[in-house]
């Protein structure tokens, strides 16, 4: 780890990834990745979780907060209706593979879609702000969330929609080995596409909408222009996370698209951390990871208390929600920052001043 | 004809607790600048310590009543002091976040404490009895409800005009630094504003418990209050005690009229509705003041 960057020109100071050290810890992350599911099995069972399953998860809703992160984090814009967004992604997926679109026309479209329907309830983030926008998303999830209901006769109600399994050509993604390959690539390339759009010249009209949109109008950023695009990509992303999450997990219902995603989506992004891509990474391994590690616990409790899994969900709820109040309390610039700070004081122990 | 009238009746009984529990939200909103999405739970946790009293523990009505309130103007004062004070001048995301994170606390701790089946006051506290207005049908329950509800608007609206304390919270809603600076506590008017956010949604939480029992879609109360909020203006007290009444009506006539096409439900969703179309055509509400900004 260096004490210090020095950079001889502009080519290196732009670039991703600085320092040799960085690159190679990258490649070792890389391989690690690779290499993972190939293990998962023999961890999973030491563990008591499925491991793969749990990666799958994490990568869908890497893309997803992604994609919020975007909009909130990057533009300042309050969106409550993700979660529904994911749904509308996840249907339109799903209804088009059950029309026999094939999975590479399908999933991008679910996700055009998405961008469709995201960008009209953005609409009205031109007039509103702050308070009323995250309103009027809210507004936006009940809508969608009831047409996701009541629309049976396109969405199949409340009995759910049954989805095929992913396949290009003649490989299909049947199984939580295959799937995850493929949760892979869209996770990094998702991370890729935010951390490169940041360093352009949308990201940076993004950023000055969020820190003061009137003296960024004044220098000529086009607020409408660019809020209806924030809300355009973000969409986007998070119908792509849709249109994945019905191909991996191949039922789809309006349960799992509620106000609670929406929420959930948010967290994840404060936890981490807001405006920072690596924040929202450790956001949703933290959200994901955490029901998970809190039935450890639970299973060990139940000897002495043995009604612990008939409340375990509120339990789990109430978890989430003290942590999301320490760590907007405590640490309000999420995980991310915090990893700098400790990162910060290692690197320049035992001067660190 | 009869049936609309019918229709506007019980839509202005349930729109008298919206009103209520709207008042508490925009006191809230105008006094501390927090847009509370807690406001449910509140109402959740009002109707469930008052049935635990009651029909549980076998406390005489009007002392669970009384009690329910003291517990409720309790939680709002700590809830500020521990939760919501660290977050003054931080951004809005953040406010807002920590409002629905406090709101799953307190939604799963009702869940955990009492389950999540429906509660009834045992015995039942007021009549069910019909009573006959020309054609409409009233039951007494409803005209309790409607008039403990005009009752808590009317003392509270006079509290605000009228009191010391309550000329005190107006003057921090309309300028902090020079409130601050006559002395008034900023702090304290925080708490009390809280503390009565947190009271009117209990009773209103009590009120509703009493026609329908408890459980936990009660929170949703705290849903439909935003629409109210918005009709109104969020930062005016008698805007939203209109908006209450009127979403109260208007999601009743369009549950019953729309669900023969929309295949039931519309209830849930019709406020909602309302809400985008006042955010696309007036944001500020009817009695909002708008924001002029200047770099």
């Amino acid at each position: 780890m260096p004490c210090g960057l020095f950079f001889e020109n502009y080519e290196k100071d732009e670039s991703i990834f600085p320092t040799l050290w960085l690159k190679l810890w990258m490649i070792a992350l890389g391989i690690g990745l690779l290499v993972f599911p190939f293990v998962a099995q023999p961890i999973s069972d030491w563990m008591g979780m499925n491991m793969l399953n749990m990666a799958n998860l994490i990568f869908i809703y890497i893309v997803g907060a992604h994609g919020l992160n975007l909009l909130t984090g990057y533009t300042g814009q309050i969106s409550l209706g993700h979660g529904a967004f994911m749904g509308v992604g996840a249907y339109t997926a799903g209804i088009l593979a059950n029309l026999g679109w094939p999975f590479w026309l399908a999933l991008p479209f679910a996700g055009l879609m998405t961008a469709a329907v995201g960008m009209i309830f953005g609409i009205p983030s031109l007039r509103l702000r702050g308070l009323y926008l995250a309103i009027a998303t809210m507004a936006a999830q009940f809508i969608l969330d009831y047409a996701m209901r009541n629309w049976s006769s396109l969405t199949g109600g409340s009995s759910g929609l049954t989805v095929p399994s992913a396949s290009i050509g003649d490989f299909t993604f049947d199984s939580d080995f295959k799937f995850y390959f493929l949760a892979l690539a869209m996770a990094i390339g998702a991370t890729m596409y935010l951390k490169n759009v940041t360093r352009t010249r949308t990201g940076r009209a993004f950023v000055a909408v969020r820190d003061r949109y009137l003296s960024a109008e004044v220098i000529g950023v086009n607020l409408f222009k660019y809020r209806i695009m924030s809300f355009g990509i973000s969409s986007f992303m998070v119908g792509i996370a849709g249109g994945l999450w019905a191909y991996y997990i191949t039922i789809i219902s309006d349960e799992h698209f509620t106000m609670w995603l929406s929420v959930q989506y948010l967290a994840m992004i404060i936890v981490g951390g807001l405006g920072s891509v690596l924040g929202s990474i450790y956001g949703v391994v933290f959200m994901v990871a955490l029901p998970e590690l809190l039935r450890l616990p639970a299973e060990a409790l139940t000897d002495v208390y043995p009604d612990i899994f008939v409340i375990f969900s509120s339990l789990r709820e109430m978890v989430f929600g003290v942590i999301v109040i320490i760590f907007l309390i405590f640490e309000p610039d999420g995980l991310a920052a915090r990893w700098h700070t400790v990162r910060a004081y290692w690197k320049l122990w035992p001067f660190s001043y | 004809m009869h049936e609309l009238l019918q229709l506007i009746v019980t839509g202005l009984v349930i729109g008298s607790v919206y009103a209520l529990v709207a008042m508490g939200f925009a006191l809230i909103y105008k006094s501390t600048s927090i847009i509370n999405f807690a406001q449910g739970e509140f109402v959740l946790v009002g109707g469930y310590i008052c049935w635990w009293l009651y029909t549980m523990l076998g406390i005489p009505i009007v002392w669970a009543f009384l009690l329910t309130m003291v517990i409720a103007v309790g939680m709002g004062m700590l809830l500020e002091r521990l939760v919501l004070r660290p977050m003054i001048g931080e951004p809005i995301i953040s406010v807002i976040m920590i409002t629905i994170a406090l709101a799953t606390v307190l939604k799963s701790l009702v869940t955990i404490l009492w389950g999540t089946q429906i509660k009834v006051f045992t015995p039942a506290i007021f009549s069910q009895k019909a009573i006959h207005f020309g054609t409409v049908l009233v039951s007494e329950v409803y005209l309790w409800t409607f008039g403990f509800a005009f009752l808590f608007l009317g003392v509270f609206a006079a509290f605000f005009k009228f009191t010391r304390v309550g000329i005190s919270m107006r003057a921090v809603a309309n300028d902090q630094q020079v409130a601050q600076s006559m002395g008034i506590s900023v702090k304290r008017v925080f708490a009390i504003s809280w503390s009565i956010g947190a009271l009117v949604s209990a009773v209103g939480g009590l009120l509703v418990g009493n026609i329908n029992g408890i459980n936990i879609t009660l929170s949703d109360f705290g849903l439909k209050v935003f629409p109210a909020v918005i009709l109104g203006g969020l930062d005016s007290i008698g805007g939203a005690i209109i908006g209450g009444l009127t979403i109260g009506i208007l999601e009743n006539i369009m549950g019953s009229y729309l669900d023969v096409y929309l295949g039931g439900g519309v209830k849930e969703i019709a406020p909602f509705i309302v809400l985008i179309i006042i955010l696309m055509v007036k944001p500020y509400g009817l009695f909002g003041i708008k924001e002029i900004e200047r770099v």
